[in-house]
């Protein structure tokens, strides 16, 4: 019977798109990455900055930076930016310090993520050096001052008076498997 | 086993169902299978219903009464997962069990075995699932939405049990789905073209498709989950990489064609039963079947409005809010559809048909809002209030729920051969219709005036209105009790049904006799007369 052939076909056809879309919700984790690292969304910012060519400072522009740092959940390190807020100049390299202390007996690991407000800005912040891009590994009770090397971008808009830089201190002494001491 | 059925067996061609408790184990009958989602459904129904009313209790007064908030979050979770996973769908499958084979002039499902496993799979997904309550710290408690860390990092340990019945649920609607779809495209009777197909067939047969579409979403979004619970990834977890919005689009991904599969099948069952009351053919076949598509279409590309408050651009803002409000438009083209179908039809009003028309009006109170919450701005001040409780009760309990109850109504002649009592029928519906509304209607207020869901108190200035919601929810969770009563009173006994049924009934199914035989049209139909009213 010819109907039992255009059975299996169908029933080919469907577990296709069945594996297919199963694919398809995991293939949506790099698109997502993708879409946000070209459009800024979520306002994740980009990795090292490295200037393709000198920006002219904007010495008739001043942009508001505020600095915030919380703690993910569960995460008891003392953590803190040493200035809370600056007034810089648009393509001119900056510096600041965050201070963080390991107030535990134990060596732990962290991670900052950072995110910019108004999200279209973080296309406008580069880092040419940020302590996020690397894990924090301090010991019991030791402290650190991490630096962070910034350019608000001469061609931001007009429009963005105030950037917002928050951080998000994780605790990922789990995840990579650091032996307890 | 008896040696006569025994016999049976051996030449292939047994004319009834077995006998005992393993008919219904290895039932590969459409009809059984049908009957089987059916009384599942309705138990899944009563638990969820339970559930919902240890809610409303609490909820009577302000202030922790009986239940403290670690409960009163699973009692959420719980009844959400129950309800949407638990009684509506498989009650719909069942009704796709039962009607599409008949209605198609088709001798059983496309694939029968696969049906038994399809259906088999549910009672194991569901008692692990509700096994999770006796476990140590408590069963899901993070909404049914599940969003993570909250899902991962912060989860009871009973979270594994919850990913693996998710898992088996999605096993269980992909092969029933693939059933429905292979039966519709090859099991035909000659003459039955797609355009000829009824309403409901078209329905499902589009329901199908989302299923298979969207089901195995779901599944990786929870093998995601369980990888970052077990096998170290950070697919949400941001100090690893990960992000927690990712979590968030693609489980909307899956959740909004989801709320369209538990709609689409209604829209079907409606679509048979007010011509009927109505005595008229349906108004506009063609543009029904269209309105559907379309809605099934856009149903893909509107996820981001569950979370307009995530923080995502305003262009983004736009697109999804102006693509959400375009799901008005066929919406409104079925509604108008239905209303010009009754409009000078020789209307009486059966209980189902009191079903269907209260699912008009209520559907489309819980479309309404739905489209206020569309608009960007507006969503801000609704986002996680009682209101957004409020809309999608509407749209799924006088909604999907009404449509399934009319349909139970409607073809319960036809499986039992009997007529259901028209008077308890008739007071079934009325309680059930005060009921939802009194439940449903005051959750708008306190909604726009703020209180937050999901929550076991709150601010006295809600206090009055909770209390009307938590009255209208022990009406309608007990009416149902009644319609249990009305269901096995007519399955033992009643007035005995015509093979049409209903004066106004056309389609397959009303030609073949009542009480449906174990087998139908083992031999196709010839005449596609009857096909759809």
């Amino acid at each position: 019977m010819s109907g039992k052939t255009e059975a299996s076909k169908t029933i080919r056809q469907l577990i296709f798109v069945v594996v297919g879309m199963f694919g398809f919700g995991f293939a949506m984790v790099p698109l997502y990455d993708v879409l946000c690292d070209v459009t800024g969304f979520n306002g994740k910012t980009a990795g090292k900055y490295t200037a393709k060519e000198v920006q002219d400072v904007r010495e008739d522009r001043l942009v508001t930076i505020q600095f915030l740092a919380s703690n993910n959940a569960n995460m008891p390190w003392e953590f803190r930016p040493k200035v809370r807020t600056m007034k810089v100049h648009p393509g001119k390299l900056n510096t600041v310090e965050f201070y963080a202390r390991n107030i535990t007996g134990e060596t732990m690991v962290a991670q900052a993520v950072p995110s910019v407000t108004p999200f279209h800005a973080a296309e406008f912040l580069h880092k040419t050096e940020c302590f996020c891009f690397e894990q924090q590994q301090l010991e019991a009770r030791e402290d650190l001052d991490m630096p962070l090397r910034f350019i608000i971008d001469s061609q931001i808009p007009e429009a963005v008076k105030t950037v917002t830089l928050s951080y998000t201190l994780y605790d990922v002494t789990e995840q990579i498997g650091l032996a307890t001491n | 086993m008896s040696a006569v059925i025994e016999e049976h067996h051996h030449d292939g061609h047994h004319h009834g169902p077995d006998k005992g408790i393993m008919r219904w184990v290895f039932t590969t009958n459409h009809k059984d299978i049908g009957t089987l989602y059916l009384w599942f459904s309705f138990l899944m129904f009563l638990t969820g219903g339970v559930l919902a009313l240890g809610i409303r209790t609490e909820l009577f007064q302000p202030g922790l009464q009986i239940i403290q908030p670690e409960i009163f979050n699973q009692l959420t979770t719980m009844h959400g997962l129950i309800m949407v996973f638990g009684a509506v769908m498989p009650a719909f499958v069942g009704l796709a069990n039962w009607l599409i084979p008949m209605m198609i002039g088709a001798p059983d499902m496309a694939l029968p075995r696969m049906n038994n496993y399809s259906f088999w799979i549910l009672p194991f997904a569901f008692g692990m699932l509700l096994s999770t309550f006796f476990m140590e710290g408590g069963a899901p408690n993070y909404g049914w939405t599940f969003y993570a860390p909250l899902s991962t990092d912060y989860a009871p340990p009973s979270v594994t049990f919850f990913i693996f019945a998710v898992h088996m649920m999605g096993i269980s609607s992909i092969m029933g789905s693939i059933n429905v779809v292979v039966t519709i495209l090859n099991m035909r009777a000659p003459g039955m073209t797609l355009m000829k197909m009824p309403l409901f067939v078209w329905t499902w047969f589009i329901t199908a498709y989302l299923l298979i579409a969207v089901m195995p979403v779901l599944a990786g979004v929870v093998t995601m989950m369980l990888m970052d619970i077990h096998f170290g990834t950070a697919f949400f977890n941001a100090g690893g990489g990960g992000d927690p919005v990712l979590f968030q689009h693609v489980f909307w991904f899956f959740g909004h064609p989801e709320v369209y599969i538990m709609i689409l099948p209604a829209f079907g069952v409606v679509s048979a039963i007010i011509p009927t009351f109505a005595r008229k053919r349906l108004f506009g076949y063609d543009s029904m079947v269209y309105a559907t598509a379309s809605i099934a279409f856009l149903s893909f590309i509107v996820w981001a409005h569950h979370m307009f408050t995530v923080g995502i651009p305003l262009a983004g803002e736009l697109y999804f809010m102006y693509a959400t409000m375009l799901i008005a438009v066929p919406t409104g083209v079925k509604v108008f559809n239905w209303v010009a179908t009754m409009w000078q039809g020789a209307m009486t009003f059966e209980t189902p048909m009191l079903f269907a028309i209260a699912f008009v009006i209520l559907f489309t109170i819980g479309g309404l809002s739905g489209l206020m919450l569309a608009i960007v701005p507006a969503d801000f001040q609704y986002h996680d209030t009682y209101f957004v409780v409020a809309h999608f009760h509407y749209v799924l309990v006088p909604g999907s729920v009404f449509s399934i109850m009319a349909a139970v109504y409607y073809w319960i002649p036809k499986w039992t051969g009997n007529m259901y009592d028209e008077t308890l029928g008739k007071t079934h519906f009325w309680l059930s219709f005060i009921g939802v509304n009194v439940t449903f209607f005051p959750q708008h207020f306190i909604g726009l005036a703020g209180m937050p869901r999901r929550i076991p108190d709150y601010a006295l200035q809600f206090a009055d209105w909770n209390m009307v919601s938590s009255c209208g929810a022990f009406l309608f969770g007990f009416s149902q009790l009644l319609f249990l009563f009305i269901v096995i009173k007519c399955i033992r006994g009643g007035k005995k049904a015509t093979d049409q049924v209903w004066e106004g009934a056309h389609g397959l199914e009303w030609t073949i006799p009542s009480p449906a035989p174990y087998h139908t049209f083992t031999t196709p139909p010839t005449s596609m007369k009857e096909a759809h009213g």
